[in-house]
């Protein structure tokens, strides 16, 4: 399967504070890939690399194969960015800013941009700075969809939206994946939203990459169990894989990442009982990975 | 605004109201009743199955229906077109949809009414819920058997009440 980024062995640092860690994380083509991490996890700063803005002080990165530092005009030619902080020239009217992005981008389509800016509802003589958050967003991603890249890379695009917006910008999102070989990198912290679009994630906590998997065999390898102790038992069971445990004897919750039977034979090895068993949410698993310490090892 | 004009524009106006309005009109397919539950654990493909099993055995769906091709209901359930194709293609195992080459994905046809078992099946995971957590509290089988028929009789006497 063909990888549109390929990160590999990449450590960034500003001044004394490590921002990456030795990431390595790929994006394939195709599909929604959703990044995410608390405040500061490094995700703008990943984000920063693939679009070149940031040159690489160890490691490789490539997007459509070429050095986004060594090629811009041929790497950003093919992506469609909408940043965190929408980066929009405040003095510019919607109409003059699809004029000016137009120029950068050979590829623009002027009948669709036309149609995204009717379906956005946007004012094509408002100003940027008389804009909501909303409409801000909206006129991001208009300009970052218009010219129908490959790549679309958006940071945060939902935050400090309200639903209604956000539901647009999901929208839009499914909207260009659903177009054959178009690949979304989307960062967030609305897992909920991360949850129902991304086909695969990858989490950041301190510059590492903890998590990076299918959404699907996240889920399917967390589990949320509630164990009841043997009797006389004061601490919690130790569970192969637990990642967080809260409760108070005998009953405590707990969440794995670790095969059901596994869990349960060892439940059971020491006396205890396993009363439920579910799925987390995509959130509950960021949280209890979060806070779990000792996450400095890879592969849990 | 006749047909082809309403059609025509749907691309273009984004009000919620003109969408809504369209899909009743126009679309790619039946505008089918499926709504995801942000609580439930379950994937969301699953909750997507279920949905089409429950309105083919309540009679909402029938035979020979169009389904939304997943792009549009991707769309309307605001999820990964993956996941939808995934729900399609379950449901096509399950010999529920079939997909006719270029033309689009369709309720299989089965004459009828659907089978007897099939509209059993759709209590399958509600069944599985409470003999799971029958078995959790140590309550036996022949326990919840008799409960369900009380519960039964309690459900009769709630519905005549509101009648």
């Amino acid at each position: 399967m063909e990888r549109i980024v390929e990160i590999e062995g990449v450590t960034r640092q500003f001044r004394r504070r490590i921002a990456l860690d030795d990431v390595t994380v790929g994006v394939p083509r195709g599909g929604v890939f959703g990044l995410v991490g608390e405040n500061g996890a490094g995700k703008t700063t990943l984000i920063r690399h693939i679009l070149g803005l940031l040159s690489a002080q160890s490691g490789t990165v490539r997007v459509f194969g070429l050095d986004p530092v060594r090629h811009p005009a041929e790497v950003l030619g093919r992506i469609g960015v909408l940043s965190e902080d929408r980066d929009l020239p405040p003095w510019m009217r919607i109409d003059e800013l699809m004029r000016y992005t137009r120029a950068f981008y050979p590829k623009w389509e002027p009948a669709y941009a036309e149609q995204l800016r009717e379906m956005f509802e946007l004012d094509p003589r408002a100003i940027v700075s008389s804009l909501s958050q909303g409409q801000l967003a909206k006129a991001g991603l208009l300009v970052a969809l218009a010219h129908r890249p490959e790549f679309l890379v958006l940071d945060e695009p939902s935050s400090g939206l309200d639903p209604i917006v956000r539901r647009d910008i999901l929208e839009a999102i499914i909207l260009t994946v659903a177009e054959e070989g178009r690949t979304v990198l989307f960062s967030s912290h609305l897992l909920d939203e991360v949850e129902r679009v991304a086909d695969r994630v990858a989490m950041m906590h301190h510059g590492k990459i903890v998590l990076d998997d299918t959404v699907e065999d996240i889920k399917t390898s967390h589990h949320r169990i509630v164990v009841r102790a043997a009797r006389g038992q004061e601490e919690a069971p130790e569970i192969p894989g637990a990642l967080s445990c809260r409760g108070i004897a005998p009953e405590w919750t707990m969440l794995c990442r670790a095969p059901l039977d596994e869990i349960k034979a060892s439940v059971l090895r020491n006396g205890g009982q396993v009363v439920d068993v579910a799925t987390p949410s995509l959130e509950e698993i960021f949280v209890g990975r979060a806070k779990t310490k000792g996450l400095e090892t890879a592969g849990v | 605004m006749n047909r082809a004009e309403l059609a025509s524009t749907s691309h273009l106006t984004f009000g919620r109201k003109c969408i809504n309005l369209v899909n009743t009109v126009y679309n790619e397919g039946l505008l089918v009743e499926i709504h995801l539950d942000a609580r439930d654990s379950a994937p969301v493909y699953v909750q997507i199955v279920r949905q089409v099993k429950r309105l083919l055995a309540s009679g909402r769906l029938a035979a020979g229906d169009e389904m939304p091709s997943v792009r549009v209901l991707a769309r309307q359930l605001l999820v990964n077109p993956n996941t939808v194709a995934r729900a399609y293609r379950e449901l096509e195992v399950l010999g529920v949809l079939e997909s006719r080459q270029g033309s689009g994905t369709y309720v299989s046809g089965e004459g009828g009414r659907p089978g007897r078992r099939r509209k059993v099946m759709c209590l399958a995971a509600p069944a599985d819920a409470l003999l799971r957590e029958a078995r959790g509290l140590g309550v036996p089988l022949e326990e919840v058997r008799e409960f369900l028929i009380e519960r039964d009789a309690v459900l009769d006497a709630d519905d005549e009440r509101s009648a």
